[in-house]
C-alpha cells in the first residue's frame, strides 16, 4: 500500500463506513485492535490483511483496500474471531459484508479469491436451477470455469465407487420457485447499491 | 417426540452415512422424523457469503414450511443447522428484515418454529431412556470428540460453549466411551474451501488429525458432513501432503450410538468410510 492521507480518506468514505456498520450490524467503530481475532483465525497466515486490520480498514473508509483483498475471501466463516472479541464485535458478518459488497460491485478478483468466488457462484448456480445442490453439476462447472479441469478426479471416482455421487441433479417438488427467489434478491440488492 | 427433518443436500450423496444413521437412531429412540415435504438448499456457506438476504431467504423457505407443518424443526448436518437456526433468530429480531424476506420467499414466515440440531435432541433425551435400550458397550474407543464451528459459533445459535463444548462427550460417554482432552475440538477445518483452495483444508486438518492422535485417540467422532468429509476423505491426501501416516476412522455420533443400540454396521452405512472402520468396529462389545 502506498502513502495515504487518512484525514481525507475518512471524510470521503462515511458512506462506506456507515453502509458497513448497518448493512452487517456492526459497531466496527468499537473496535480498539487488540488482534485477538486474528490470533485465534485458523487462516490468517493465508491472508493477505489479518482480520483486525480489515476492520480497521473499515474503520477509516479504506474501501478499495478492503473490497480488493484476498482476505474477505479465504475467511472461512469460522466465528472463531467472533466468539472472542472483547468489544463484542461479529468479525465473521463484516467479512460476509465486504464479500457481498466486492461481488455486487464486480471487483476484479484474482489469485485465491478468484477460485473461492467461481466455487460460491456454481454452487449456488445449481441451487437456483434444481432447489438442492447438485454435486457434481457443481464440481463439473467449477473446474471448467477454473480451468482446472481434473481438480477433484480422484475424489469424484472414489466418491462413485461408493455411492456417494449422484448423476442426476435431486430437485424439490417447486424448485421453480427457486428462480423466482434468486431473482427477488438481486432486484432488491440493486435498488440498494 | 415428534420434530419436522431437514435432511440437507447431502442426504443422499456424500454424506447419506449421516442421513441414514440419524434415522435408524432416531427410530429406536422413538424420535418421530417426518422430512419436511419440498425442502429446498439452505445455501449453505455460498448462500450467505455472498449475499445476506439470499442466505436467509434461502433458510427462511425452509422455516415458512416447518411452520405450516406445525412443529419445531431439527437437521442433521451442522452446516444446515446453523443456516437455519441464524435465519430464524435474525427474522425474529428484526422485522422489516422479515418483511423483506417473506416478499422474496413469498412464503411468509412468522417466527414461530424452534430448530435444534439433531445432536441436541439426542443428548436432551432422558439418558436413562437410551441406557435401556444399550446392547453393546463403546468402552473400548479412545474418542477425540470433534464438534468443529457451526454448531458452537456465533453466540446466538451455539448448542454449547464455543471453547469447550461437552454435549457429544457427555452423551458418548454414558455409552461407555472415553473422550479425549484435546486442543482442537472447535478449531475450524476449513470446509468452505476444500474445493477451491484444497492445500489450505490439508494445512488445517493435519493440525487436527495431529492432536487427536497425541491425544491417543483411536478415532474421531463428529456431527457435521463437511468436517466428516474433509477429515475421512482428505486424511490420504494429508498423509501424502505431510508424510504422516494417519489412520482414524471418522464417524458420525450417531453411528456409535446406534452401534450401541444393537444397530447393524450396514444399516449405519460403516463400510462406505474411506478410512476404514474394520479395526474400530471389532472393539465395540
Ligand atoms: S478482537 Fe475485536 S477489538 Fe480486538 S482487534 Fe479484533 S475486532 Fe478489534
Ligand atoms: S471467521 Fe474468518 S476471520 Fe474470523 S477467525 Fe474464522 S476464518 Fe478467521
Amino acid at each position: 500500500m502506498s502513502a495515504i492521507n487518512l484525514t481525507t480518506i475518512i471524510k470521503d468514505n462515511q458512506d462506506f463506513i456507515k453502509y458497513v456498520s448497518g448493512e452487517s450490524g456492526q459497531p466496527v467503530q468499537q473496535c480498539y485492535q487488540c488482534g485477538k481475532c486474528t490470533a485465534g483465525c485458523p487462516v490468517a497466515l493465508d491472508m493477505d490483511y489479518s482480520p483486525n486490520s480489515i476492520v480497521r480498514m473499515v474503520q477509516l473508509g479504506l474501501k478499495d483496500e478492503a473490497l480488493r483483498s484476498q482476505s474477505i475471501w479465504i475467511c472461512a466463516y469460522c466465528s472463531t474471531c467472533t466468539s472472542r472479541c472483547p468489544r463484542n464485535i461479529d468479525i465473521a458478518k463484516i467479512m460476509d459484508c465486504l464479500r457481498g459488497m466486492a461481488k455486487r460491485q464486480g471487483i476484479k478478483l484474482e489469485g485465491r479469491a478468484k477460485d473461492i468466488a467461481l466455487f460460491y457462484d456454481s454452487f449456488l448456480n445449481t441451487v437456483k436451477d434444481n432447489g438442492r445442490l447438485y454435486e457434481l453439476g457443481m464440481m463439473l462447472n467449477f473446474n471448467l470455469k477454473s480451468k482446472n479441469y481434473l481438480r477433484d478426479a480422484d475424489t469424484g471416482l472414489a466418491m462413485f465407487t461408493r455411492g456417494k455421487i449422484k448423476f442426476v441433479p435431486m430437485r424439490n417438488e417447486n424448485y421453480k420457485e427457486m428462480a423466482l427467489l434468486f431473482k427477488r434478491v438481486k432486484e432488491l440488492e440493486d435498488k440498494s447499491k | 417426540m415428534r420434530y419436522a427433518y431437514y435432511p440437507g443436500c447431502c442426504d443422499h450423496t456424500s454424506a447419506k452415512e449421516y442421513d441414514i444413521s440419524t434415522r435408524a437412531v432416531c427410530k429406536a429412540l422413538g424420535i418421530e422424523l417426518m422430512e419436511i415435504p419440498d425442502w429446498s438448499c439452505c445455501g449453505s456457506t455460498p448462500g450467505h457469503s455472498t449475499s445476506h438476504l439470499l442466505g436467509i431467504a434461502l433458510s427462511a423457505r425452509n422455516l415458512a414450511l416447518v411452520e405450516e407443518m406445525g412443529l419445531d424443526c431439527t437437521a442433521s448436518c451442522a452446516a444446515c443447522y446453523q443456516r437455519l437456526a441464524m435465519a430464524n433468530v435474525e427474522m425474529k429480531n428484526d422485522t422489516q428484515l422479515c418483511e423483506k424476506i417473506n416478499h422474496i420467499t413469498g412464503k411468509p414466515y412468522r417466527g414461530g418454529v424452534k430448530v435444534k440440531s439433531i445432536l441436541e435432541v439426542i443428548a436432551e433425551m432422558n439418558q436413562s431412556q437410551i441406557l435401556a435400550k444399550v446392547v453393546k458397550s463403546l468402552k473400548n474407543l479412545k474418542i477425540a470428540v470433534y464438534y468443529g464451528c457451526l454448531m458452537v459459533r456465533p453466540r446466538d445459535i451455539q448448542i454449547d460453549d464455543p471453547e469447550n463444548p461437552t454435549i457429544m462427550d457427555n452423551l458418548l460417554q454414558n455409552l461407555g466411551a472415553q473422550t479425549l482432552e484435546w486442543n482442537y475440538k472447535t478449531e475450524c477445518c476449513g470446509a468452505a474451501l476444500a474445493m477451491s483452495n484444497e492445500d489450505i483444508v490439508l494445512k488445517l486438518a493435519n493440525k487436527i488429525l495431529a492432536d487427536a492422535k497425541s491425544a491417543g485417540a483411536n478415532c474421531i467422532v463428529t456431527a457435521c458432513p463437511l468436517c466428516h468429509f474433509n477429515l475421512d476423505m482428505r486424511q490420504k491426501k494429508v498423509n501424502k501432503a505431510y508424510e504422516t501416516d494417519y489412520n482414524l476412522p471418522v464417524f458420525y455420533f450417531t453411528q456409535l450410538v446406534g452401534l450401541a443400540l444393537g444397530i447393524k454396521p450396514e444399516a449405519l452405512c460403516l463400510r462406505d468410510h474411506f478410512i476404514d472402520t474394520k479395526h474400530i468396529l471389532k472393539l465395540i462389545v
